[in-house]
């Protein structure tokens, strides 16, 4: 299935966020995510499952002003 | 003491993390600062190169309270989702709210800043908005809940300091009990020294100190220049006058005659 992942297409047979997470090797990763715009909190994840098109961010810390 | 959320803080000095020429020079000049806050953002992970993981270690040593913000945000919506992201990441409620409404300037969607605070504010977040010197902006932001309110001095990374004094001026006469922290276009030790002596609370800059030639140095001297400028609000400056008025006594001036005085 074809996917947006933080806004490039990206293919994966990953099931919910929580498996593509762990295939991104995100598992132990301080990270957070959304899905078509919409917070996922990272308990939600395992039971969040993609269709095709979605739009997914993976966010982590970053320098900011 | 500074008070934002019920939390005090010793220094009024607010850093940003952005654009230091080196992870240690922003270590070095966070120490120097004596800054208590750090700002941080959140940014799209590569599975690759995975730089938030490292910078997060970077921020775990700083021992520093984090702000995260929503920088780059262009809508109420991406806010919203921003701030709950970087709630989770950072493990905080506080967040520096920012709707940006113009590339070129950089100045807040006031609208949509509204609109976000009232809905971080009922989600239970602490918001700190970055906002303009609108004085309406300003009373509708308190009213969904902000107790802390950050108005720009100029547009971000402008170094022009405050561009508009007066509206600054009625902002903090108008609201004297809620914590007011400059953000964003300070550019020199003065500008900031200047926006404590109006009886600002606090003064949020990043560009300023990480682009400065030595980061380090630079970083010391906004730190004396933010606790001069309180001390002298807190001392009381005298009032401008139109004309001169001698601070020497005037009587026993040598070779005075009645006449000079004519």
């Amino acid at each position: 299935m074809k996917i947006l992942l933080n806004g490039e297409a990206f293919a994966t047979d990953a099931k919910t966020l929580d498996e593509l997470c762990a295939r991104l090797g995100f598992a132990e990763a301080k990270i957070a995510t959304a899905v078509n715009g919409n917070f996922v909190a990272a308990l939600k994840r395992s039971s969040t499952k993609l269709a095709p098109a979605d739009e997914i961010e993976i966010v982590a810390p970053r320098q900011g002003g | 003491m500074l008070t934002l959320y019920g939390t005090s803080f010793t220094s009024r000095l607010l850093l940003g993390t952005a654009q230091y020429p080196s992870p240690e020079s922003l270590k070095l000049a966070v120490e120097a600062s004596g800054a208590e806050i750090v700002t941080v953002s959140l940014r799209r992970e590569s599975a690759r190169a995975r730089t938030g993981q490292g910078f997060w270690g970077l921020i775990e040593e700083l021992g520093c309270r984090v702000l995260p913000n929503t920088a780059g945000c262009r809508t109420a919506k991406e806010a919203i989702a921003t701030a709950n992201m970087a709630r989770e990441l950072f493990g905080t409620n506080w967040i520096k709210l920012e709707v940006i409404a113009n590339d070129d300037t950089l100045q807040p969607d006031l609208f949509g800043l509204v609109e976000a605070a009232a809905i971080l504010s009922a989600e239970g977040f602490q918001v700190l908005p970055y906002t303009t010197e609108d004085l309406s902006a300003a009373e509708r932001l308190v009213a969904v809940g902000c107790t802390v309110l950050m108005p720009w001095a100029a547009p971000i990374g402008s170094a022009r300091g405050l561009i508009n004094r007066e509206a600054l001026k009625t902002l903090r006469a108008y609201f004297p009990d809620i914590p007011l922290v400059i953000d964003a276009g300070i550019g020199t030790p003065s500008h900031a020294a200047e926006a404590m002596e109006m009886g600002y609370d606090a003064v949020l800059l990043n560009t300023a100190i990480a682009k400065a030639g030595d980061p380090v140095k630079m970083a010391a001297a906004f730190a004396r220049a933010v606790e001069a400028g309180r001390l002298a609000f807190e001392a009381g400056l005298i009032e401008p006058r139109d004309m001169a008025s001698p601070s020497t006594p005037v009587a026993g001036t040598p070779f005075f005659k009645i006449d000079h005085a004519s």
